[in-house]
Order: structure tokens, then C-alpha cells, then sequence
């Protein structure tokens, strides 16, 4: 039974996910879309697993929405942040820097996750990746000390998107 | 009819918001100086600008009995999309050598835009200047 239900499912999430994305994108719920959505949400994912061999196997869903929520709070405290930067700050008086942060996640998914937070979120950009994976360049707006950025980040995003990905 | 009102409202108050971000990205696109600073500007100001834009385009449409979500796909997509384009950007500076070089990274060799085959890597330095990091 298991067996069946995960040759079905290679990925439940994607299923409910791609479900959820055709209804929204018929604008109105109605049971046949909601069929028709679960049958492109099992067809498309069992046909697309093969090029997808070491995806993540499960992530902890409930800590992945207070991720997000996070995530999106600190979007909005960036924008006005960086806004505030961007009107009041004169060039001379900023402060670039790049700041390398060590990587403890192995996942590709997760890395990619962790580069997309960071680039949405306060002042920072992620640049770029070592070439053996095993740190993240990232390039800050205005921030005094390196080393204090590197923590943030490693406690605020890193942490949790490894307890997300274990 | 309150409710209209409220719509009404929340959708003058987002475009309002959705106006001054995308403005403060323009600016900051014109202000900063220095091609990774630049990048900043518009990757953040620009997605709460446009996330306003969105949701005052969602709250109008609710006001006029035509609920619509096609925005909060959208928004999804772009949230998803936006750090690539600015990751290229930044790659592209990386490359060409346009900004100050970081150094190299503590546990690996290099950084992996500057890691070009052994036999390409003469090339890259004649034309770019030396490769640090």
C-alpha cells in the first residue's frame, strides 16, 4: 500500500501545490477544477521524477510557514529599512561589504532557499557560492561589522531551514 | 457598502504605498554609484513595490465583485524569481571584475564565478585584469 502510494506521490506536496496553483489560476472553485487540478498534480510530478533524483525527502511543512512568515516580516522591515538608506544616506558614508558565510546545509534545495531569503531581506545580496559548496558570498548595503551579518544570518535563516530540511 | 468603502480605501492606501517604493528603487537605481550597491535598490524596494501594485489590484477587484487571485500567483512567481535575477547581476560583476573583489573564501579554493578551467584562466586575466580570490 505504501509502496503504491508513493509511486503516486513521489512528492505530496508538489501534488497539493500544483492543485492549489490551477484553481487559483481558474479564479473560481469549483469541483471539477479540483479534480482536474489532483490529476495534473499526480501526472506532473510522477512524470518529472526522474530528472529530479536526490530531491529532499520530506521538510517539516509547519516550520516552513513560520518560516515564511518570518521571511515576509522581514521583507517589509528591509524595504523601509533600505528606503530609509537609499533617501538619507549620502554614497561617501556608506558601507559595502562582503561577507563570506561558512554553509552547514548540504541540500542544494535548502542553499537555494537560504540565497533566495537572503537576497530578499535586509541589505543583503547573495553573490555567489564557493566551488566546492561550502560557503555563500554575500554582499551588504551598510553594515559595520561582518561578522555580526554572518551571525544573523546563520541564526535567523540557516538554523531554521536546517531543523525545515532534517 | 462598508465593506466596499473599506475595499475603496485599502486600495487607494496600497497603490499609495506600491508609488512611493518603486519610486525610492528609481532613485536608488540613479543614486548609488557603484554597481553592487546599485543592485540593492531595485531587488527589495522594487518587490514591496510591486507586491503593493498586486494587492491594491486584488483589494479593487473584491471592491467590484469580481474576486480575482491570479495576483497572488504572481506575486509567488516573482518572490521565487527575483533573487536569480539579481544573483545574475551580481555574477556578472563577479565576472567582469566591475566592483571591488571579495576575498577568497576561508574553506574552499574560490569563489565558483572566477573558477574558469585551468587552461581558460590566462584569457580571463589578460582581458579582465588579475583574478583575486
Amino acid at each position: 500500500m505504501t509502496k503504491v502510494l508513493n509511486w503516486l506521490f513521489p512528492h505530496p506536496l508538489m501534488t497539493v501545490i500544483l492543485a492549489v496553483v490551477w484553481v487559483m489560476l481558474q479564479n473560481k472553485v469549483s469541483a471539477g477544477m479540483v479534480v482536474f487540478g489532483l490529476i495534473l498534480g499526480i501526472i506532473i510530478p510522477r512524470a518529472t521524477a526522474v530528472w529530479w533524483p536526490d530531491r529532499p525527502k520530506a521538510i517539516v511543512t509547519a516550520k516552513f510557514v513560520v518560516y515564511c512568515i518570518i521571511v515576509v516580516w522581514d521583507i517589509i522591515v528591509a524595504n523601509i529599512e533600505v528606503a530609509w538608506i537609499v533617501l538619507t544616506k549620502p554614497n561617501s558614508k556608506l558601507r559595502p561589504i562582503w561577507v563570506e558565510v561558512p554553509l552547514d546545509l548540504r541540500q542544494p534545495e535548502a542553499i537555494t532557499l537560504l540565497a533566495g531569503t537572503i537576497t530578499l531581506t535586509p541589505g543583503t545580496v547573495s553573490a555567489d557560492l564557493s566551488n566546492e559548496g561550502r560557503s555563500l558570498l554575500v554582499h551588504a548595503l551598510d553594515a559595520a561589522d561582518a561578522d555580526a551579518v554572518r551571525d544573523e544570518i546563520k541564526h535567523r535563516y540557516e538554523r531554521r531551514l536546517k531543523e525545515i530540511f532534517e | 457598502m462598508t465593506l466596499e468603502l473599506f475595499a475603496v480605501y485599502a486600495t487607494l492606501f496600497l497603490l499609495s504605498v506600491g508609488a512611493v517604493f518603486t519610486l525610492v528603487a528609481a532613485i536608488g537605481l540613479v543614486k548609488l554609484n557603484d554597481p553592487m550597491t546599485r543592485l540593492h535598490a531595485p531587488t527589495k524596494a522594487a518587490t514591496v513595490g510591486i507586491g503593493a501594485f498586486l494587492l491594491a489590484s486584488m483589494s479593487h477587484s473584491f471592491a467590484l465583485g469580481q474576486g480575482s487571485f491570479h495576483e497572488l500567483l504572481v506575486l509567488a512567481f516573482l518572490f521565487v524569481t527575483a533573487p536569480i535575477s539579481a544573483n545574475f547581476i551580481a555574477k556578472v560583476n563577479l565576472h567582469k571584475r566591475a566592483c571591488d573583489m571579495p576575498d577568497a573564501p576561508k574553506h574552499d579554493e574560490m569563489w565558483s564565478t572566477l573558477d574558469v578551467p585551468e587552461s581558460d584562466r590566462k584569457i580571463a586575466t589578460e582581458k579582465n585584469g588579475p583574478a583575486t580570490g
